[in-house]
């Protein structure tokens, strides 16, 4: 048999129907994540062809995108009647058609991408989708998931399957051992930078080598969290003990002799030896500094310390031309250093970066620090459950005696649904993943960076290098 | 679905590359748990100043622009999030074709589903396509191509997609027909 790639594996393990040059593949689905955004319309299609959910079972949904995140907020109690409306559409859905709910103000509430994992129905080999982009997320753990449209999340409603051309594959093997203070985002955001925005398109990333194995379950989900940001449908990383470990410690894991065969075949999921990929990329993990966007898209990013880029340097002329109005939005000029720069917002969460790891890194530079005076800090735990350990750990009571807001959980200021947003104008260092026009608020500017250098923009009130303050 | 066979009209130039479906349709208008009436909402923070009034430079908002339904845009249109509103604010607004060197994936797919032909042409035509706002297109789905004066070009589109366009079928019913072979994959219980 031909040697096969992670990927080759999960894709042929879950053909239905083989995909000819007429038809596509019919891919099944493992696990199907459902929130309130992206789910109304499909429901709706449901209804109006009075169908039911194949395998209710296999969904799971919870509120994140438009939940308010204000402290001791009551349920429902929301100011924005349409988001409200949102919500109590997606507790009728979820009734209506026997679909496992989190709701807002329930235990198993958060972002969707973080408590798939946290709860262990994120697992390795397994086909995942969601009406969210962010969900190449669960690839961290060796599974083949991927953002889905609204018209498809009525497919895997009512079919537990979606139709799919089978994507090309690219290796990004990421080598060396990244320098203290450098982070996964950082690598991840190297990445984009170096590929671009459309970088990934048509394909299904690996990321390998050792600086990749190297890293925990958390950093291995901001990594393939962003995989979307490059283009890519979706991102992997093989599953190896670091992987097994995580899931042990998750309630809906295999258990017992079960999970003895569970890991059996999980440890059969990483590429064979000689398995061909569509296209490579090489980086050195070691040469990695931290980075920060400077412009509207993930892939405008350099190293914190590096300057503006000037667009008089750049040739094409519809990069140049993207350049100059990213500037022209940012109100940046070309050759200014990043670092200094002011900031009013520094928002700390998001599917990214909103982990338990992500809050102990930004509680390690802010402890015993002061927020800046004049800018306003968001801390936001992706799930109750991050929210529990944190507290448990006493890390929001250092956010808090900084200066801090320590919030409930949600998808918060990184898509500005729920009333968490920038006004026009502000700049703010996030975490998140998108610093697009307006993402954050109207008019609102963004850099994108580590929760270490977010940290250290709250309290400094500027870009900074987090590894000044860490020593 | 309409079928669609042919698409003749003006086209609206949107240069920039990289336009991200937040550019499309800003979040703050997916609270809706329908999916018409989001063209008012398509391009919002592009095509209305803070008081919602249009401004004059914005190219949907040139009277030329009236009536046109073919979008000309920057290479990488649609990228970022998986909001199919983006695809239904495009076609709700009165386009019917989107033309570019590249399209992001999801709103590739996303687009297919509602309608909204993904047209992908070589970077000499595109640039041709982008230098000449207002120029009249034709777009054949039979021959999957794109003509125009002294301008044709083939297309890629999916067989199977352009087969669900050209005869106004939706993917759904194609995979409930899968019905019985994805009882027998769920019977062989391979998926872990």
């Amino acid at each position: 048999m031909k040697p096969r790639t992670l990927f080759e594996k999960v894709w042929d393990a879950h053909v239905v129907r083989r995909e000819t040059a007429d038809t596509p593949a019919v891919l099944y689905v493992d696990l199907h994540l459902v929130h309130e955004v992206t789910s109304p319309q499909a429901f709706e299609v449901l209804r109006e062809r009075g169908l039911r959910v194949r395998r209710p079972d296999r969904a799971l949904a919870t509120m994140d995108h438009s939940t308010p995140t204000t402290p001791g907020a009551a349920r429902f109690a929301i100011a924005d009647a349409q988001a409200a409306a949102q919500l109590r559409q997606l507790e009728q859905n979820c009734q209506d058609f026997g679909i496992e709910l989190h709701a807002l103000g329930s235990e198993g509430q958060g972002i969707v991408h973080v408590i798939g994992p946290e709860m262990g129905v994120t697992q390795p080999g397994r086909t995942i989708v969601c009406g969210d982009s962010h969900t190449s997320t669960h690839g961290a753990f060796g599974a083949l998931a991927f953002g889905i449209g609204t018209s498809e999340v009525a497919h895997v409603l009512a079919t537990q399957c979606v139709l799919q051309r089978r994507p090309r594959t690219l290796e990004v093997r990421v080598d060396g051992r990244l320098r203290p203070g450098v982070t996964a985002k950082d690598l991840i955001l190297a990445v984009i930078a170096r590929i671009g925005v459309g970088g990934g398109s048509g394909h299904v990333i690996e990321f390998s080598g050792s600086a990749v194995r190297v890293l925990s379950m958390e950093e291995r989900m901001t990594v393939c969290n962003m995989s979307i940001e490059a283009g890519a449908r979706a991102g992997m990383i093989a599953p190896d003990d670091t992987t097994f470990e995580y899931l042990a410690r998750t309630p809906r894991a295999p258990k017992e002799a079960e999970w003895e065969r569970a890991v059996a075949r999980w440890r059969q999921l990483p590429g064979d030896p000689g398995a061909a990929f569509d296209g490579s990329v090489r980086i050195d993990g070691e040469a990695l500094e931290p980075m920060i966007t400077y412009g509207t898209n993930p892939g405008m990013a350099v190293p914190v310390g590096a300057y503006v880029p000037d667009p008089a340097a750049v040739s094409d002329a519809a990069a140049r031309a993207a350049l100059e109005k990213a500037l022209r939005y940012m109100d940046l000029r070309p050759g200014q250093p990043l670092l200094g720069q002011r900031v009013d917002v520094v928002f700390i969460g998001s599917c990214t970066n909103s982990r338990i790891e992500d809050l102990r890194g930004a509680a390690k530079v802010m402890r015993g620090r002061k927020v800046a005076e004049g800018v306003r800090v968001l801390v936001v735990p992706g799930s109750r459950r991050v929210k529990r350990d944190a507290e448990a750990e006493g890390l929001d009571r250092i956010f808090s005696e900084a200066g801090a807001e320590w919030r409930e959980p949600g998808c918060s200021m990184c898509i500005a649904m729920n009333g968490d947003q920038l006004a026009p104008g502000q700049y703010a260092v996030s975490t998140s993943n998108r610093n697009f026009e307006g993402r954050q608020g109207k008019g609102g500017r963004t850099f994108l960076a580590s929760p270490l250098t977010a940290a250290a923009a709250a309290v400094t009130g500027r870009i900074a290098d987090a590894r000044e303050l860490l020593t | 679905m309409e079928p669609i066979r042919r698409i003749v009209s003006r086209t609206v130039v949107l240069p920039q590359r990289d336009v991200d479906t937040d550019q499309i349709i800003p979040a703050r208008y997916l609270k809706v748990t329908r999916r018409g009436g989001l063209g008012e909402a398509l391009f919002a923070d592009w095509r209305y100043d803070k008081d919602g009034k249009p401004r004059s430079e914005f190219p949907l908002n040139d009277p030329k622009s009236k009536g046109a339904q073919v979008l000309v845009a920057g290479a990488n249109f649609g990228c970022g999030s998986s909001r199919e509103h983006a695809p239904w604010a495009l076609r709700d607004y009165g386009f019917r074709a989107v033309v570019s060197s590249s399209i992001a994936d999801i709103f590739r797919t996303n687009a297919l589903k509602n309608g909204l032909v993904p047209v992908v042409v070589d970077a000499a035509v595109h640039d041709r396509l982008l230098a000449t706002p207002g120029i009249e297109v034709t777009i054949d789905l039979d021959t999957r191509t794109l003509g125009a004066d002294g301008i044709r070009a083939s297309f890629p589109l999916d067989p199977f997609a352009r087969h669900c366009l050209m005869n106004g079928v939706d993917e759904l019913g194609y995979l409930l027909e899968q019905s019985k072979a994805i009882s027998e994959y769920e019977e062989a219980a391979c998926a872990p």
